[in-house]
């Protein structure tokens, strides 16, 4: 490959050069770190550098590790699901339906989610809880006389906040690969003999698709590694991986197993993207 | 047809209550009398709030909060204007891929940025202060910059550059007087929502703020005690209203740019 | 003929705009039918009308002889061509092609043999698997022209689908259009604001303004015998001449001070009452300069104020008078002819036999 170092090559670098030393400084090199360190061995506060597999075959062979990272990804699997599927009518009720009043919704959507993440969060337990709202309220209303004590600590309750917690991270995009749908193909297939339903199916869907995909990634990534939701709602049996990621990194004194957990993860994380993207790469052509 | 969209505008009400219920406790609770958050609510009352004004602990960690979300924002904005641009205004080769690096922190899971950067600050054997934390904001934010000035960056006409050269400004001189006045409600909203978004940030502030508390790092500690919830609640609901006078004011300052773009003929 | 598409009536209203304010037309089957006006004339409005895609205010909308009130556009037997063709990107040439064969009870091999069929009739032949992404302006619009006559429709609708193309393919086009809609033999509805488009392409146009239909009548009966001054003037150029008329038995006789005295035939003058004012309508191609011989002695005086070289043709912008417009002529350029410049006087013959007038 011929490189030449033209004059936009040299300006553009000359100005993206910062933020790129600085991603690399901030970003390439911790991560390169954290990857080096899941190779090595801590002994309380001495750090044994000699390279082995020892963390890599803990985390997949402890019963624990491997409960955390199944829990981690079926919650988080399953609070992507269904986000979107909560997501998608929303989106379009608001592209299809919103007229004039578009924005209006979108900001109306957004607004709740200016509340700190932490706060969103710890509100699901105040409302899930034992002495909590809903307990409270349906106890005033009299339709129960003992509190619902299978509302909070488990894995619903977290799937149930994350598909809170990130509805805009699934409405948005889906919301505008609707919109880019040209509305004449929607007459075109009218015209050609289709019924509302089949055209939802051959037009509105498959072209809708790259949104949803973006959508699912957006929101699948980040919840595998989420910290806050488990710790906050999800009790013993709704822990996920980055709480022991965190309790490995500073209780039990194991950075390198805390390393070698979450490049694990990102690893599981990257592979289950990657074949999903693949998966669906039909629906991903540039239009 | 009519039929389905009713439907669907029944769904669309139901789905807005249920993406408010938590949000709107806040209030409610942060108002309400009695010391429990529950139903029924006992009575309306300010004194959550007065709360507030006798925690040492939490002024600190406003302190802290607002040098990081200051110092951050303003980092971050730079990187963001400087890459936005580099790849808005020129074409080169790696572009792409530099890009989507440093684009990275937006989708990676916040924890491994957290242990990542943590890892590295104790093996060069850094104390943890908010300096750390100003840099791990710094991280997080520059992305969010880079989008929103992309949008500042990506109408303005490069015939408009090229007309101040062709009038006789130098580069600089073009800069000052052409772009920057023609992004500067761009720049504003970037340091608006990198500050929002900085003053809410978790997890890297709990992996690297050491002594020096940040304001989440303050909340999350307060949820142990039971007692101190209704103040926590207090303290959200004056959080959420910042946040949004402060979204408020940069999308007013994004629409200012699109209306600046706007005014300018035959962009393409 | 038979009648096959009727509009009786119809009103459409959008908000305050009157879209459509009462048309009414009847178009026979396997006529090649043109709706020309300016934008916003309502010509668009009118097609999606025939289509299904906006429902009329009051009216009807018959074809053949069955009303369409009420019938959704994916169960009438039109199919429509869009402006911007409304290629589905996620489909290739064939599954677009294909599209509405669907719910048709066929077999694979009855649905290819259909595909390439219509494929080859607009001319893509072999085209079946090229993805739609890498189709040119021109491919498009024939994978959507094949993609309506594939369900065999009774009208094919198109919507302004020249209107993207360049020049020369636009031409081009046109004459292809034409020679389809004569092989298929169904009734063809093109809506367009390009009079040179409707002129080559149609048997017969309705022009319309603010609405309403103007006239509606065959390509040469619009440009010789236009019913209005608007008409006249969006139809090619024409020169206007204020005159005196009067009636008199079959003949209306004409006055004006340049052209002299002369009658016109009743059919050539529109509009009731022929009292007083009329405006004379003359084609720019109706006058000669410096005839070499003229049957009649009568000239007009004027000088050359801008001369416009067209290739096989000339415009010329000749002042006769103050009090009239300069009247703009046309003439074929031939070798070897006569060169006038800008001032110079000439002698102008006027063809008086086919001068129209406007009255009212």
């Amino acid at each position: 490959m011929k490189f030449t170092f033209n004059n936009d090559t040299k300006k553009g670098w000359r100005l993206l050069s910062i933020p790129f030393i600085f991603s690399l400084l901030l970003l390439a090199a911790p991560l390169t770190m954290m990857f080096l360190l899941s190779f090595w061995t801590q002994d309380y506060l001495t750090l044994d550098k000699t390279f082995t597999f020892k963390n890599y075959i803990e985390a997949a062979t402890q019963p624990v590790y491997k409960l955390l990272f199944t829990r981690s990804l079926i919650i988080s699997l399953t609070a992507t699901f269904f986000t979107v599927l909560l997501a998608f009518p929303m989106a379009y009720f608001i592209s299809f339906h919103g007229g004039e009043r578009k924005a209006l919704w979108l900001f109306l959507i957004t607004i709740p989610f200016w509340t700190s993440y932490l706060i969103r969060m710890f509100l699901w337990k105040v409302i899930l809880g034992y002495n909590g709202v809903l307990n409270s309220f349906l106890i005033w209303l009299e339709m129960i006389t003992e509190p619902l004590t299978f509302l909070l600590y488990n894995a619903n309750a977290v799937v149930l906040a994350l598909t809170h917690g990130w509805a805009p991270f699934a409405i948005l995009p889906i919301f505008v690969s609707l919109e880019k749908i040209d509305r004449s193909l929607l007459e075109a297939s009218t015209d050609l003999g289709d019924s509302a339903i089949d055209q939802f199916f051959r037009i509105i869907l498959p072209l809708s698709a790259p949104g949803v995909i973006g959508a699912a990634l957006i929101i699948f990534i980040p919840t595998v590694g989420d910290y806050i939701t488990p710790k906050l709602v999800g009790g013993t049996d709704g822990l996920m991986i980055a709480n022991m990621i965190q309790v490995q990194f500073s209780k039990a004194n194991n950075a390198p197993l805390a390393a070698a957990l979450s490049v694990s993860s990102l690893m599981i994380v990257s592979f289950i993207s990657i074949v999903f993207v693949l998966f669906n790469r039909k629906y991903l052509r540039r239009y | 047809m009519s039929k389905s969209s009713k439907y669907l505008k029944i769904f669309a009400f139901t789905y807005l209550i249920f993406l408010y219920a938590p949000t709107l406790l806040l209030p409610i609770f942060s108002f309400n009398k009695s010391q429990i958050i529950a139903f029924p609510l006992t009575g309306f009352s300010f004194q959550w709030f007065e709360a507030l004004l006798y925690q040492d602990a939490l002024h600190d960690a406003l302190k802290n909060s607002l040098i990081v979300a200051i110092s951050s924002s303003i980092l971050a904005t730079i990187l963001g204007t400087l890459a936005s641009r580099a790849t808005t205004r020129y074409d080169f080769k790696g572009k792409q891929a530099s890009l989507t690096f440093i684009l990275a922190p937006l989708i990676l899971p916040e924890i491994i940025v957290g242990v990542s950067l943590l890892i590295v600050l104790i093996q060069l054997g850094i104390t943890l202060n908010v300096w750390s934390v100003i840099l791990g904001h710094t991280l997080l934010l520059a992305p969010f910059s880079i989008i929103i000035m992309n949008s500042a960056f990506n109408n303005l006409d490069l015939s408009l550059e090229e007309a101040s050269m062709d009038l006789g400004e130098n580069q600089f001189g073009t800069f000052y007087r052409v772009i920057l006045p023609l992004v500067l409600p761009g720049i504003i909203a970037s340091l608006l929502i990198g500050f929002t978004l900085s003053l809410d940030e978790f997890i890297i502030a709990f992996f690297l703020t050491g002594t020096d508390t940040t304001l989440p790092v303050y909340i999350w500690a307060q949820f142990r005690f039971p007692k101190k919830l209704p103040a926590t609640m207090a303290l959200g609901t004056i959080l959420l209203i910042v946040s949004l006078m402060l979204l408020s004011l940069s999308e007013y300052f994004r629409r200012r740019s699109r209306m600046l773009e706007d005014s300018i003929p035959n962009k393409n | 003929m038979i009648n096959q598409v009727e509009v009786k009536n119809v009103y459409k209203n959008f908000g305050d705009v009157k879209a459509v304010d009462g048309v009414s037309l009847e178009i026979s089957q396997g006529q090649f039918f043109s709706l020309l006006g300016p934008s916003g004339c309502g010509k668009t409005t009118l097609l999606r009308l025939i289509a299904g895609f906006e429902m009329p205010n009051s009216g009807d909308i018959l074809i053949d002889n069955k009303s369409m009130d009420g019938i959704a556009p994916n169960l009438r037997p039109t199919n429509m061509v869009f402006q911007n063709y409304a290629i589905f990107p996620h489909l290739n040439v064939a599954e677009n092609v294909a599209y509405g064969l669907r719910k048709k009870r066929l077999s694979k091999d009855e649905k290819l043999e259909m595909i390439n069929k219509s494929l080859e009739l607009v001319g893509l032949s072999g085209l079946n698997n090229r993805s739609s992404n890498a189709l040119s302006g021109g491919q498009k619009q024939r994978v959507a022209l094949a993609r309506a006559l594939i369900l065999k429709p009774k009208v094919l609708l198109l919507d302004e689908p020249l209107s993207a193309l360049d020049k020369k393919l636009r031409e081009q086009m046109q004459s292809e259009l034409r020679h389809l809609q004569r092989v298929v033999g169904i009734t063809f509805i093109l809506v367009t604001h390009d009079q040179e488009e409707a002129l080559t392409m149609s048997d017969k146009v309705a022009v319309m303004f603010d609405g309403k239909v103007e006239q509606i009548a065959s390509p040469r009966e619009l440009y010789e015998r236009p019913s209005s001054k608007r008409v006249a003037s969006f139809i090619g150029t024409m020169n206007f001449i204020d005159a005196i008329g009067s009636k008199s038995g079959e003949k209306i006789k004409v006055e004006n001070r340049i052209l002299g005295k002369f009658e016109l035939p009743q059919n050539q003058v529109s509009g009731n009452h022929v009292n007083n004012k009329l405006t004379l309508g003359i084609r720019p191609e109706l006058i000669s300069i410096n005839p070499r011989k003229s049957k009649s002695a009568d000239f007009i005086e004027g000088e050359i104020e801008e001369i416009s070289y067209l290739g096989e043709t000339t415009y010329y912008k000749i002042i006769c008078g103050k009090d009239i417009e300069p009247l703009n002529v046309l003439t074929q350029n031939s070798f070897g002819q006569m060169n006038y410049k800008v001032g110079e006087k000439v002698k102008l013959n006027i063809d008086k036999d086919n001068i129209v007038g406007f009255s009212g």
